[in-house]
């Protein structure tokens, strides 16, 4: 029985046998339904195989909102453990556990891939093309992405979660402290879904190149492809440190290198160093589509042309070069000079400039606009003064002298959610409510979705200001439990009951979706916000082929241009469209990398040299496979225009 | 048939050939270990320049501007990224 001794949770608790069980039954519920209901064959062929950008954004989407309640139910954990002084509700193991893995959900499998939902099914239909420029690669990227993600995942009913921080700073990941295989699951689930995303970059960089509709030039591209294009730029250049990182880690940790040891000629301080080459670069990754679509949102719904075109472009440029000058602010007090930290100090308050070059443009945009309030535009305006806030606070925390004071403690918690949550999720949402009429024919319920907004505000002040004023008194981030004497107790109550509410107003977006799904009007046309770029020209639901005719562009608003100034973009007559065809194996290949996964975590090394042979053939095989696509007949293309116009 | 002989790709041949030389001349000469990483650390940098711009076409599409500042960018980014490096662990730790 040895060797199944070391799937065994190493702290286990009523809670997390209760999960195993929760998940052993909703597989089976799962599995069984779509036997039942004969889904299997339909699954396949139009979900598991297909390289359809706008499916492949939709799986991203149901991931992310997935990963959003899973990240979501630990950060209540977090707070309920918080709530009183000496509170016993979770050990301090749990704990570690717990926020480990609130950290890296939230951003690596909830916010990253709502963000490739976006890129995939926003980019391709804003520059007028059919598909992304491999669309193989995209199903291979969404497919690691997924595999990675589930991988870490279980990680909490076999075999025991991470429990060294979202970081994971050496030498407590290594394994004198860490010996469970907790951080193996953090290295190996996080490579893995990583080299989806580093896939995805390049993707889109080519797509976005190559692939504009004809007079598109790059300075009339939609700021929200804009952001794209800057974003997987830094993709690019930003995660293979973080390949690289994790291959050095994964080899400490399961073959006793020594690249990260205190002694041997290893340093422990260069994993922070490294970790966090990648990870600055990655918040901005995050926030720049964010950015992305609050411009298109506020400028749909203040009616007017986005303010500052070019200085938009320059200052996403600007600050993404600066990104790769400033990572050493996440660890001011580490050791290092002055001279050191005053350089870091300086380029990170520089940044400052580019993001107020963006919000001054959005308040101008705003500025004698016919500003209509809806559900997208209202988090755009709860996003502005909120990440400004937020920004506010960085600019503090990017003093290394005050560092020494903030360092570790509430403070810099509630800073990075002040910026993640009014500036990521709030475009994220938004973002959603703008496009769920593309994606799935009728809007979601306007009432319920300003409740959603307001309700989440509010519980977002209660929730992390007070952890500011906790922060300067000197409670520190990552601690289990405080005494009653330190008085934090009442304000912690008080970002308890935020976090509640914000767990009604994400309870409130599924009620709306459920409740849009029954009783929202269907007859809503292509255009229900009266938008002005092209992804809005084409039908609802957008064909396979997305354009009929491939439009022709003059202007920045192109689809506003041809509703307003009489512009014509869909010139020509209708020829047959050449598609990519399905295929199984990114999602074959991707099991396999799970299983792979599996067996590095738990060092066993035969299933783990079998399934390196199993994704080596999958390469073989695609390398002398021959696929040349196919093509949608004209008649084909009539039949399915004239049908959808009709449904109007 | 002067225009069809690729002379262009020979002499990026023989001349990325060259480079291998001299990069092996490290092993087999005996030289100070700053010698050393500096030969090896040019003719690195050159090679990779010579296959990107030679064999890999970078400069023969209209593609070129955008080729041109990504790699730019990405020297950038690999420049700051070890200086910074050093400052943080070797010039003011």
């Amino acid at each position: 029985m040895d060797f199944f001794d070391r799937f065994a949770v190493p702290h286990p608790s009523f809670l997390i046998y209760a999960s195993m069980v929760a998940i052993g039954l909703t597989v089976i519920a799962v599995l069984v339904g779509i036997t039942y209901f004969k889904k299997w064959d339909y699954l396949w062929r139009e979900w598991l195989t297909t390289v359809d950008h706008k499916r492949i954004g939709i799986m991203y989407l149901i991931s992310a909102l997935l990963m959003l309640f899973r990240g979501g139910v630990d950060a209540i954990m977090l707070r309920a453990q918080l709530a009183i002084p000496d509170n016993k509700l979770l050990e301090s193991q749990h704990y570690n556990e717990v926020f480990s893995t609130h950290g890296v959900v939230m951003i690596l499998f909830m916010a990253m891939p709502f963000i490739m939902f976006f890129f995939n099914f926003v980019v391709p239909l804003q520059i007028g093309a059919r598909d992304v420029a491999f669309p193989r690669l995209n199903a291979i990227s969404f497919w690691l992405f997924f595999m990675g993600a589930m991988l870490f995942n279980i990680s909490f009913v076999i075999g025991g979660s991470p429990d060294a921080g979202w970081t994971s700073y050496f030498p407590l990941a290594g394994n004198d402290f860490s010996t469970s295989v907790g951080s193996n699951y953090y290295m190996i689930a996080i490579q893995i879904a990583g080299i989806g995303t580093l896939m995805t970059g390049i993707n889109f960089i080519t797509t976005i190149f190559k692939m504009r509709a004809p007079g598109m030039k790059l300075m009339q591209m939609p700021m929200f492809t804009w952001s794209a294009l800057i974003s997987n730029l830094i993709i690019v250049f930003a995660f293979p440190v973080l390949t690289v990182l994790l291959a050095m880690g994964t080899m400490d940790r399961l073959f006793d290198t020594k690249f990260f040891a205190i002694g041997d000629g290893g340093s422990d301080m260069l994993w922070a160093n490294l970790f966090w080459v990648w990870g600055h670069p990655e918040v901005y990754i995050l926030i720049l589509p964010a950015f992305g679509l609050f411009s298109e949102i506020i400028s749909t719904f203040a009616r007017r042309n986005l303010y500052g075109y070019k200085s938009m472009v320059a200052s996403m440029v600007v600050i993404s070069a600066f990104s790769f000058f400033v990572w050493a602010h996440h660890f001011f007090t580490m050791g290092q000079g002055a001279l050191a930290n005053s350089f870091f100090s300086i380029t990170t308050m520089a940044i400052a400039v580019p993001t107020g070059v963006k919000i001054f443009n959005w308040l101008f945009t705003l500025w004698k606009g016919k500003i209509e309030f809806t559900t997208p535009m209202l988090y755009a305006m709860h996003f502005l003064p909120l990440f400004t806030l937020g920004g506010v606070t960085g600019v503090m925390l990017a003093m290394s002298a005050a560092d020494y004071q903030y360092h570790n403690t509430m403070f810099l918690v509630a800073h990075f959610h002040n910026v993640i949550i009014p500036g990521v999720v709030y475009a994220m949402l938004g973002g959603l409510t703008y496009y769920w009429p593309k994606m799935f024919g009728f809007m979601l319920n306007e009432r319920i979705g300003k409740w959603t907004v307001w309700l989440m505000s509010i519980g977002f002040v209660l929730a992390f200001i007070p952890m500011y004023i906790t922060g300067l008194d000197g409670q520190a981030r990552r601690m289990y439990t405080y005494s009653e004497a330190t008085g934090f107790g009442p304000l912690n109550m008080v970002a308890f009951i935020g976090a509640g509410i914000m767990a009604i107003s994400f309870a409130l977006l599924v009620y709306n979706i459920y409740y849009s799904v029954r009783y929202s009007p269907r007859n809503i046309g292509n255009d229900p916000w009266n938008a002005r770029t092209l992804e809005w020209a084409t039908h609802t639901p957008v064909p396979e082929y997305n354009f009929a005719v491939m439009p022709q562009v003059k202007s920045t608003e192109a689809f506003w241009d041809a509703k307003k100034n009489g512009h014509e973009i869909f010139k020509g007559k209708i020829e047959k469209i050449h598609m990519p065809n399905s295929s199984g194996l990114p999602f074959i290949m991707s099991c396999i990398f799970f299983v792979f996964g599996f067996s590095m975590i738990f060092s066993i090394w035969p299933l783990a040299i079998i399934s390196l042979l199993g994704i080596l053939g999958c390469l073989v095989y695609r390398s002398f496979e021959k696929d040349h696509g196919h093509y949608i007949p004209v008649e084909e293309i009539e039949e399915t225009e004239t049908k959808l116009r009709g449904a109007k | 048939m002067k225009e069809l002989f690729p002379i262009k790709q020979v002499m990026g041949f023989v001349f990325s050939l060259i480079l291998t030389a001299v990069a092996l001349l490290v092993y087999f000469v005996d030289m100070s270990f700053t010698a050393g990483m500096t030969i090896l650390l040019v003719t690195a940098f050159v090679q990779a320049g010579l296959q990107l711009v030679v064999f890999m076409h970078a400069g023969e599409t209209e593609d070129k501007a955008a080729i041109y500042s990504n790699v730019y960018f990405g020297i950038l980014v690999a420049l700051v990224t070890i200086f910074g490096t050093l400052l943080i662990f070797v010039w003011d730790m």
